[in-house]
């Protein structure tokens, strides 16, 4: 399916990541957005709440985070598309609905422009230190997708991505930015709405007598409905059976936490974002994402400069983590070096899938600015040693 | 189909039937228990009102009173703990034509999701908030909510609560709702009118049911069991409708003041936005068209 050409707004851009990202969400269909104000991930709202009203759409400014972050999840079972927006603190107190989110299948976008950390921390300054929080952050077993733009035309198209990814998988996707991305201002280029594609809501064709809301299809995602259309259905937190209705047996609840976790595998199995460049060669590869990717991207070229036989993969898709590319690529190379803006998060995923067959070197900066490219440079030449 | 209309099957044994997942039956709740009579009170309201069921949502939180939402044969919500309201809020904007009804308990309207109550009474948000206050939380074993009166004993208050309670009525007018009255559980038919009343009603909505929760609030309070608190709801109501709210406050075997407190009229949310924007951006305004295509 095309994109709605009202939400379209096609032309050459200079904007930054968080403004890109508020015309991908409306290029994507979001007619939806609740938030609440906080550094450095407001502008995205912002946008949204000038833009909205001439397209056709609601936004609200809700109470609180907890508040915004299940107030899209009421919106999506209306049947609109809706996604949140916020950064580290914010991000913590959503935790909770995006766990919720997890368990009723509910198709939502969580932004998150990531600060430093913990608590308060860093308002205004980079990090990238809720890399894991997006996986793991709500409690109990479940899968999401997260996606790591590194520029402002990521910010557009991979929020377009996250939206059908969402669509598709029935699963919460997090937008994770940082502050630098999203405050960076860069050429945006939005295309016409007709070479946007944007994925439909699986909406069921079966009958209320025949519909089973959480029965899984053949890729193990069930089919939706809207309230308002007859089919009487029931949403809880609670384990559910198919029906939807609570049953606390071990073995509907081991059906459906496997069945949640296993049915976004492929979003990061053959379907993984991630842009590689002179891997051919290369002894010594640079894992990075978001801003930290640019800043490797000097330090790739001073290491070239040198003769050093060193190449880039850069993470699009953080999760699920692309496991089988690194694991591939650790019998190629090496070392990894893995540089990001905190003391060491998808460091452990690039060290569990090279299993041992590369050297794995962590860059760690506890954030506030971009690392120095002469120190990933440093671990660089430390790796070919 | 699922009847949209009130024919009542012949082999139904009770005319509510229809209105609930008997497949669910027999549902969690206590004997004794009041959240059942209410659910009886608001299915008769629905009949009454001749509502499309087809368009009416429940939303609950979690609790004893947040499963009623798994019992409703409706498009039913159960939630997080605290945020029904929320949750209802999207909902009723994304899709306008459904009438939104929050079922949630006392602790959850009003300790962890307080703050979401008051704001979406601010906004005059068109959702119809029926609220079961047994004092107590009960799901979690009966300990003190923000509504459990002084001296009351609750699990985590052993030697008597110490700390004043919510007068709900108060707070809920203060806040702006547009509709606030108060029954229990012992007042059947008035509570059955009122909540017939709200479903009519554009606005805000609230209704506060005292209710009896035997188990984790009475029998710990040596208040008898259900039966004995509707000898104790019968004997100590006074139906005083209008009566300002700020002198409705309640105690632990004191008088209870029911009746209509607050009827009134605000535009609410959506109308409220729809002018603003209207004189801001005139012809260039859209309406929201927010369900997305299929
Ligand atoms: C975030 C969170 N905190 C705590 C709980 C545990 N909890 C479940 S129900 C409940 C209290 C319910 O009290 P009330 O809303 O009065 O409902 P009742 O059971 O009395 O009907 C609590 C604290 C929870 N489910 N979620
Ligand atoms: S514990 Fe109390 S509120 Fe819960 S079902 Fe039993 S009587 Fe009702
Ligand atoms: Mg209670």
């Amino acid at each position: 399916m095309h994109a709605d050409p009202k939400g379209v707004l096609t032309g050459v851009h200079f904007m930054d990541g968080d403004h890109a990202c508020c015309e991908g969400a409306l290029a994507a269909g979001a007619r939806f957005a609740a938030g609440y104000p906080i550094t450095p991930s407001t502008e995205v709202v912002e946008r949204f709440a000038a833009r909205i009203p001439t397209i056709g759409g609601i936004f609200i400014q809700m109470e609180d985070e907890l508040a915004a972050s299940i107030a899209i999840q009421g919106a999506v079972w209306g049947g609109a598309k809706a996604f949140t927006v916020t950064s580290g603190p914010g991000f913590s107190l959503m935790m909770e609905h995006i766990g919720l989110a997890a368990m009723t299948e509910t198709p939502c976008v969580f932004v998150n422009v990531q600060r430093g950390g913990p608590s308060t921390g860093l308002p205004t300054l980079p990090g990238q230190a809720d890399m894991m929080q997006a996986r793991w952050g709500s409690h109990g077993d479940y899968g999401i997708i997260a996606l790591c733009p590194n520029s402002p035309q990521e910010c557009f198209d991979l929020t377009i991505t996250a939206f059908n990814l969402s669509e598709e998988f029935r699963v919460p996707v997090m937008m994770m930015l940082d502050e630098c991305v999203g405050h960076m201002t860069e050429k945006v280029v939005i295309p016409e709405a007709e070479s946007i594609e944007v994925t439909p809501r699986r909406y069921t064709k079966r009958s209320p007598e025949e519909y089973r809301p959480f029965e899984p299809q053949e890729d193990l995602v069930p089919e939706m409905v809207k309230a308002g259309d007859g089919y009487r259905f029931h949403i809880t937190g609670l384990t559910h059976d198919e029906r939807g209705y609570p049953d606390m047996s071990v073995g509907t609840q081991d059906r459906l936490v496997r069945r949640l976790t296993e049915k976004v595998k492929p979003a990061g199995d053959g379907r993984a974002l991630y842009e590689t460049g002179d891997l051919d060669d290369a002894e010594v590869a640079v894992v990075s994402y978001g801003i930290t990717s640019r800043v490797a991207q000097r330090a790739l070229q001073l290491a070239r400069a040198r003769g050093i036989r060193a190449g880039k993969f850069r993470l699009i898709t953080a999760w699920p983590f692309p496991e089988r590319q690194i694991r591939e690529l650790a019998g190629l190379v090496k070392a990894f070096v893995v540089p990001e803006l905190n003391l060491g998060q998808m460091v452990y995923e690039v060290e569990r899938s090279a299993a041992g067959k590369a050297k794995v070197i962590p860059v760690t900066h506890a954030g506030g600015t971009v690392h120095n490219p002469d120190v990933i440079l440093d671990a660089i030449m430390e790796a070919v040693r | 189909m699922i009847e949209t209309t009130l024919d009542i099957p012949a082999d139904a044994r009770n005319p509510v039937e229809p209105f609930l997942r008997m497949e669910r039956m027999p549902h969690i709740w206590c004997a004794g228990c009041g959240i059942g009579t209410t659910v009886n009170c608001f299915t008769r309201a629905l009949l009454k009102s001749k509502a499309n069921l087809d368009k009416v949502a429940v939303v609950s939180g979690i609790g004893c009173t947040g499963r009623v939402a798994g019992y409703a044969r409706l498009d039913s919500f159960h939630t997080t703990h605290g945020r029904a309201i929320p949750f209802a809020t999207g909902l009723k904007l994304a899709n306008p034509e459904l009438q939104v009804v929050v079922y949630s308990g006392d602790g959850d309207l009003f300790a962890i999701g307080g703050n979401h109550f008051i704001h979406a009474a601010r906004r005059n948000m068109d959702l119809k908030v029926i609220c079961v206050n047994n004092m107590i939380y009960a799901m979690t074993g009966g300990q003190t909510a923000p509504t459990t009166p002084l001296e009351a004993l609750t699990s985590t208050a052993p030697y008597g609560v110490s700390e004043p309670a919510f007068n709900l009525v108060s707070l809920a007018e203060a806040a702006g709702a547009c509709y606030v009255a108060r029954w229990t559980t012992y007042h059947v038919m008035q509570l059955s009118r009122s909540m017939e009343e709200a479903l009519g009603k554009k606005g805000f909505c609230f209704i506060e049911v005292l209710s009896p929760c035997p188990t984790l609030y009475q029998r710990r309070n040596r208040m008898g069991d259900g039966l004995d608190a509707m000898k104790y709801y019968k004997e100590a109501s006074k139906i005083r409708h209008g009566a300002p709210t700020s002198e409705c406050s309640l105690s632990k075997s004191g008088e209870i003041v029911v009746g209509k407190f607050v009827d009134r009229e605000r535009p609410d949310y959506c109308e409220l936005l729809r002018a603003q924007m209207c004189q801001s951006l005139g012809e260039r305004y859209a309406e929201p068209e927010v369900v997305c295509s299929r």
